[in-house]
């Protein structure tokens, strides 16, 4: 494995009596993507806020590309770029203003800035709204506007706070594009989700969080690995018959099926993949219809699921 | 609407062009304290060019102020309003002043609970940068305050002797003051909560702060324990010197308590404002 970019061991943070972040150990190798996944109140932003040394940990040590983030705070500033959860641009100025603002303050020429300034948007697909207040841009916008401030100079590693949380589908995309275009030229990213998907789609690996505490890590193949071989997922024409095809399933696989949240859709775990050809049989035989089914591998939910006891979207702690 | 169809109508993200920019490893050096300071000095004044409604206390306090109270106190107070006038316009440039620099905590508070805050902390630039930046902007403010002031006051009758020198200097001393006093709010804007409740701190200090001293009226009639204390509060040096120099006058002594305790209340504000913003959140 490659030098690491991130390091930390028992970093803890407590607000009060909420231990925000309870020891908390991360080994992340520079280059790539590293997902933190977790549940509303995790820990995630706190974790990410001390390692770009906006907070000061109560107790552990954290190394961002081999600089401590207490004593190298300044060494791990110039070598890192934040995008937060929350704005982190000003609303009040323009895409250009607010692009030129941190050049300025990070050395460029006004000259050199502008340029700077004006490459970004251009990247960014933002050059036409360049002159407009980002509080009135929308959102896949606003969010694109937040990363390209934290690429002005150009970081070693970049932290990215839940970039898509609230995005439609086709600006998840370009997020998406534009950390594997940042990957790509040698980046490191670690970025923050609590969509399961994203962290499959992205990250090369992921640790999973919750209560402020790492409690699972791995590549996503090796996190579902852990879970089980699989699963069956099964629509039925005529949703009446599910609990019929509950039924049937659970009888051929001898695991409970599930319901899906598509009222004609079941799915099942698999522990032994030969009993699925017989499931479709027996569905076939008691006069069930199944217009479509896929062999899938665990998904992150079920993982998380089997994780913690409680699936993802439902903690609201 | 708009931003929906320029969203569309731009090709969004091309490879080559995300690649050229990151590609782009150019590292400029670091910048010092005064060319960061100056630079968040001018985000201020992109945000007053903006959002112009922010100068609404800066030009409805002093006309307010030197129109109620020339008028309604003036005769009572000074035998005429014009007489008043005269002694009243430059304790009134102070008050204005003075009252224009509350509205920095108040803005602070605001911005420095958004994300935006979060990202000039975690720039490798000279800490104070930003707050100075702030209070750099709000200058600005103070400048146009004190000109509505001036105007205002030259219009109703007000003549100063001193000349525009004298005007040039005091403004120039009244802006520093503001300046260093401006410390005082930032640090509660970085104790309190909330805006409303900076804004309520600031009005409980800045009324006595004001009004018990000799802007409005000369101190003789007070009893003794008052006069003492309107003898030691800055703002009525501050006064003094600015009737002075108006009056064409170089009141030194003066002007040295002005500047000592503006150096004060940097020196004591500022460190603490320093400490509570390293360690916000
Ligand atoms: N400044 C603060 N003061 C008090 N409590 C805080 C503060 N910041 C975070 N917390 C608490 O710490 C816990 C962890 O918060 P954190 O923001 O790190 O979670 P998160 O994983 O980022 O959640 P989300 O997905 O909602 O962003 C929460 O219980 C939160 O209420
Ligand atoms: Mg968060």
């Amino acid at each position: 494995m490659g030098k690491l970019a991130i390091e930390t061991s028992g970093l803890k943070k407590s607000f009060g009596t909420t231990h925000a972040v309870a020891g908390v150990d991360l080994a992340v190798s520079a280059g790539g993507v590293y997902g933190v996944l977790g549940p509303n109140g995790a820990g995630k932003t706190t974790t990410i806020r001390m390692l770009a040394t906006l907070l000061r940990p109560d107790a552990g040590e954290a190394q961002v590309l081999g600089y401590d983030v207490v004593r190298d705070a300044r060494a791990v500033q110039s070598r890192v770029g934040l995008t937060g959860q929350f704005a982190s641009v000003d609303e009040d100025l323009t895409g250009v203003e607010n692009l030129l603002l941190l050049a300025r303050l990070l050395g460029y020429s006004r000259r050199r800035g502008r340029e700077r300034a004006a490459d970004l948007l251009d990247a960014f697909g933002l050059a036409e709204a360049a002159d407009r207040q980002v509080k009135k841009y929308s959102g896949g916008m606003r969010r694109r506007i937040d990363i390209a401030a934290s690429l002005v100079v150009t970081p070693e590693l970049i932290f990215l706070d839940e970039p898509t949380t609230g995005l439609d589908p086709r600006s998840r995309n370009q997020v998406w594009e534009i950390v594997r275009g940042m990957v790509a030229e040698g980046a490191t990213v670690l970025l923050t989700t609590q969509y399961l998907d994203e962290a499959d789609q992205l990250a090369d690996r992921i640790a999973v969080i919750d209560h402020g505490k790492v409690i699972a890590e791995g590549s996503s193949g090796e996190l579902k690995a852990s879970v089980g071989a699989g699963s069956l997922h099964v629509r039925l024409r005529a949703p009446e018959q599910r609990a019929e095809a509950e039924r049937v399933l659970a009888g051929v696989l001898e695991v409970p099926a599930e319901p899906s949240a598509d009222p004609a859709a079941l799915s099942a775990r698999i522990s032994d993949p030969e009993r699925v050809a017989r499931a479709l049989a027996e569905l076939s035989r008691s006069g069930i219809d199944v217009t479509e089914f896929a062999l899938g591998q665990p998904s992150l939910d079920e993982v998380f699921l089997t994780l913690t006891g409680h699936a993802a979207e439902e903690d609201a702690a | 609407m708009n931003a929906t169809t320029a969203e569309q109508a731009s090709a969004p993200v091309t490879e080559d062009a995300l690649r050229s920019v990151l590609l782009a490893g150019e590292r400029p050096s670091r910048p010092g304290p005064v060319l960061t300071s100056l630079t968040f000095g001018w985000r201020a004044l992109l945000k007053i060019k903006h959002v112009p409604e922010q100068l609404v206390d800066v030009t409805m306090f002093p006309i307010m102020f030197t129109l109620m109270f020339t008028y309604l106190f003036g005769g009572a107070l000074a035998g005429s309003t014009q007489e008043y006038l005269q002694f009243l316009l430059p304790g009134i440039l102070v008050q204005a002043n003075v009252m224009i620099t509350m509205n920095t905590g108040i803005t602070l508070n605001t911005d420095i609970q958004k994300g935006v805050f979060d990202r000039f902390r975690s720039l490798p630039v000279w800490r104070p940068s930003p707050l100075v930046g702030a209070l750099l902007g709000d200058v600005m403010r103070y400048s146009i305050g004190s000109a509505i002031v001036i105007t205002l006051g030259l219009v109703l009758g007000f003549r100063p002797e001193g000349g525009a020198v004298g005007v040039v200097l005091s403004v120039a001393l009244l802006l520093v003051f503001s300046f260093c006093l401006s410390w005082l709010w930032t640090m509660l804007s970085l104790i309190l909560r909330t805006p409303n409740s900076v804004a309520g701190v600031s009005m409980m200090v800045m009324f006595p702060l004001t009004f018990v001293s000799n802007i409005f009226v000369d101190p003789k009639t007070m009893p003794r324990w008052m006069q003492a204390v309107v003898e030691v509060n800055p703002i009525s040096h501050l006064a003094t010197v600015v009737r002075g120099l108006m009056d064409g006058s170089v009141p030194a002594g003066e002007i040295g308590w002005v500047l000592v305790s503006s150096v004060l209340l940097v020196a004591v504000f500022g460190p603490i404002t320093m400490v509570l913003y390293r360690n916000k959140k």
